[in-house]
């Protein structure tokens, strides 16, 4: 990652490091052309891992360099000159002019997280191709431009959420939409993700016994920080760090002991402990849970990303998915059903193009930023390495065995529960994998089963037992590694929970508060109690319903997921353009503009389907009508097992349907909204009013701190 | 770059990271806006610092 940040009006450049540039950035472009080429030409034979590392390395590189630089300096203007409100509005709390780097790894810290694990390993299922133009294309034009951006205008205007920047510049129905919008799709959110874990964990009492283990852990890290020796952060990390290996050690013992038949659990049992979990987590004080638990979470995210950095280079793995497979073209794979284009780009969202980015870029880390151009390093910087997390999650997946692959993904209904089974179904697919090689698979990683674990987690945490076991510790080590993938998976996701529900119930708080006032104080407990429990309640349903869909919960929900994180990019970009034209500067409101239109593109179109579509596969409503005729006939279709199942997919096909239906209405109120503020300020003489906070000449010394430990070392 | 000169660094930007490092800052603007007034224990600071973060929640992503 290029960290040197160029002073943004440098004068004339010695002709030296000029050339010596010129020859950098050639050599960049050429190693950079050159394994894009070996991707595309590569047709039937298996290449190397690498080819992909490189192209997207490469990539990154060029975009940093150039179209970065050129959105900052063209669009954006950072001018350095002009005080941050980190530096005028210091409090040493909230306000604080910080380094860039760390403000990078916290920032990276806080958008990185399980979504660009999941993503792609399911968009696995169209070939590595596909999934991978999507991230590199979609991170430079769209979700890194997004990130951007946003955190740059919500820096002009001292940090102001998303919510409110839509209601101060786009007017009071687009905010309230949005703000309505923001909510719902974090419930989404939040059942989604709980329901990865569930599926990682359901009948493995390895991986719940060290799940579980976190939570002791944390709060015992809560109390030594809190209470024996206050604020020592890093020792208390890394002994919880230590502690968390040996639980993962602790739960190879517990799997071959008596206790074995307490922590294996069904998956609606699981949801039931997650939702309870859920609700004690976001009501107990933040320094007991929520901070140890985020610590771990933050050191074991940095850790275990460079360290299949480095498992990718060192062991090299072979692609063995094909680059584009069939089901690219028939829309009709086993993992998400539609067709590649809109549903590849809604299955990959974080590590592409992430709404949900927005938030955290429109929130703490602009009240941070030291000096204005240090947005491009930021906002740009950290959602390029988010997007090579995708790219190496991706690898994980495309390396597999295809036949371990789906009998891994495809949904449990068509794979049956027998190895037998499964092996006839995926060979139905047109793959190959003998029973005995997927009992081998299981045995190897000391699983029960590997058969329809869906949602992702497992899929890669084999991929990386692979990667790992190939590089420390040999075949040896393979179930330890795949154990550690799915601790480190729901570690991130549990910590994204907690945090999720606080939040959640603090916008809940907020809007109930205008409607009756003590719901509104913060400090008043039965409203706490209430508002948190509506939160749980609210993504408790969809993880329930998720686990206990006949269809399969991933398959049903993750479409859903998808389409509310871009939705929600669509708003980000929407309040972007905006701000834009509002500000004179219509010449460039293409720069978030295509990208705000793709999307829009691509999750209108992915709505339609879901809602219209006659196919029952992919519309919600001819799914509802079939087996609501079937009902009525008193017929059961599979993979429904008795008339109760389908009630059930009749209920969750309704609601998902009417949940897209409202999700793409209050995107259209926003975006309607934003059009006639828009026309509005191209036919105004005058510029309409914005709400960016006036200039202030910064006293900060533009040229780093001299002297400090890190000066020169490159992050 | 030497073993000591790393790990200085790693340290650093570990404290940084974490927010340990922030007591000192507080410290020093403590001392510096208020010279006569004792400066609060790390405990104080710390338990008002979980105190700013309960009603301060801050969102991780996916």
């Amino acid at each position: 990652m290029p960290t040197s940040v160029l002073p943004e009006n440098h004068p004339a450049v010695p002709e030296k490091s000029r050339m010596r540039s010129l020859v950098l950035w050639s050599a960049v472009s050429l190693v950079g052309a050159v394994a894009w080429g070996v991707l595309a030409l590569a047709r039937g034979e298996r290449i190397s891992a690498i080819w992909l590392v490189l192209a997207a390395l490469g990539s990154y590189a060029i975009a940093y360099r150039f179209y970065a630089r050129f959105v900052a300096r063209r669009v954006l203007k950072p001018d350095d000159s002009r005080a941050t409100p980190a530096e005028r509005l210091e409090d040493g709390v909230d306000f604080q002019p910080t380094d860039r780097r760390v403000l990078l790894g916290h920032h990276f810290a806080a958008i990185a997280g399980a979504g660009p694990l999941v993503g792609p390993v399911l968009a696995a299922q169209m070939g590595y191709l596909p999934g991978t133009l999507w991230i590199v294309a979609g991170v430079i034009f769209a979700g890194a431009v997004q990130d951007m951006v946003v955190l740059f205008l919500s820096m002009r205007r001292d940090g102001t959420s998303l919510g409110q920047m839509a209601r101060d510049e786009i007017g009071r129905a687009g905010g309230a939409a949005a703000l309505v919008a923001v909510l719902a799709i974090m419930i989404i959110l939040l059942g989604v993700l709980a329901l990865v874990v569930v599926n990682a964990l359901a009948h493995s009492p390895w991986g719940t016994f060290s799940v579980a283990m976190t939570v002791p852990i944390a709060l015992f890290m809560g109390f030594w920080m809190h209470r024996i020796r206050p604020g020592r952060v890093v020792e208390t990390s890394l002994i919880g760090v230590a502690l968390l290996l040996l639980a993962i050690v602790g739960g190879s013992w517990v799997q071959n002991s008596s206790l074995a038949g307490t922590f294996t659990l069904s998956p609606t049992t699981l949801a039931f402990c997650l939702v309870g979990y859920g609700f004690v987590a976001s009501v107990l004080p933040v320094w007991m849970l929520l901070a140890p638990r985020d610590y771990l979470s933050t050191f074991m995210k940095i850790g275990t990303i460079a360290l299949l950095a480095v498992g990718v280079v060192v062991a090299a793995p072979v692609m063995r998915a094909d680059a584009v497979s069939q089901f690219a073209g028939s829309g009709a794979g086993p993992v998400f059903a539609g067709s590649l284009f809109p549903f590849l780009f809604i299955t990959i969202a974080c590590g592409a193009l992430s709404g949900f980015h927005a938030l955290v870029a429109s929130g703490t880390t602009p009240k941070l930023i030291r000096k204005e151009s240090q947005v491009r390093l930021i906002g740009y910087g950290a959602m390029l390495m988010e997007s090579f997390v995708a790219i190496m999650a991706l690898i994980a997946a495309a390396t597999l065995e295809p036949g371990l692959y789906y009998a891994m993904n495809a949904p449990a209904a068509l794979l049956g529960t027998t190895a037998e089974s499964a092996s006839h179904a995926v060979a139905g697919l047109g793959f190959t994998i003998t029973p005995d090689q997927l009992t081998q698979a299981a045995k190897a990683v000391e699983e029960q089963t590997l058969i329809a674990r869906s949602g992702g987690a497992p899929t890669l945490a084999v991929g990386m037992s692979e990667i790992f076991s190939g590089v420390f510790g040999g075949t040896a080590m393979k179930a330890f590694w795949y154990h550690f993938a799915i601790m480190f998976e729901a570690l991130f996701i549990l910590t994204t929970v907690d945090a999720g529900t606080r939040v959640g119930r603090f916008m809940l708080q907020d809007m109930l508060g205008n409607v009756f006032k003590p719901l509104g104080r913060v400090n008043w407990k039965p409203g706490i109690w209430l508002c948190s429990a509506l939160v749980v309640a609210a993504w408790g349903y969809f993880l329930y319903t998720g686990a206990t869909d006949p269809l399969g919960g991933i398959n049903q929900l993750f479409p859903l997921f998808g389409i509310a994180n871009q939705l929600l990019a669509a708003i980000a970009l929407t309040v972007c353009t905006t701000i834009l034209i509002k500000s004179g500067r219509l010449r460039w409101a293409w720069v978030p503009g295509v990208p705000l239109l793709w999307v829009v593109a691509v999750t209108f179109t992915a709505g339609w389907q879901k809602v219209f579509s006659d196919d029952p596969k992919v519309g919600f409503f001819a799914q509802r009508a079939r087996y609501a005729d079937a009902t009525d006939a008193g017929q059961v279709l599979p993979p429904a097992k008795s008339l109760d199942d389908m009630h059930t997919v009749v209920t969750n096909s309704t609601v998902d349907g009417v949940l897209i239906v409202l999700f793409l209405l209050l995107v259209a109120v926003v975006m309607a909204n934003a059009a006639v503020v828009c026309v509005r300020a191209i036919r105004s003489r005058v510029p309409l009013p914005t709400t960016e906070a006036p200039y202030v000449a910064s006293r900060l010394d533009d040229s780093e701190r001299v002297g400090e430990p890190l000066a020169g070392a490159r992050s | 770059m030497s073993v000591r000169r790393w790990s200085r660094a790693v340290r650093w930007y570990l404290r940084e990271l974490t927010g340990e490092a922030d007591y000192d800052r507080y410290c020093e603007r403590h001392r510096r806006r208020h010279p006569l007034a004792p400066v609060p224990s790390r405990r104080v600071y710390e338990a008002r610092r979980a105190l700013h973060r309960e009603t301060h929640p801050q969102g991780r992503c996916c």
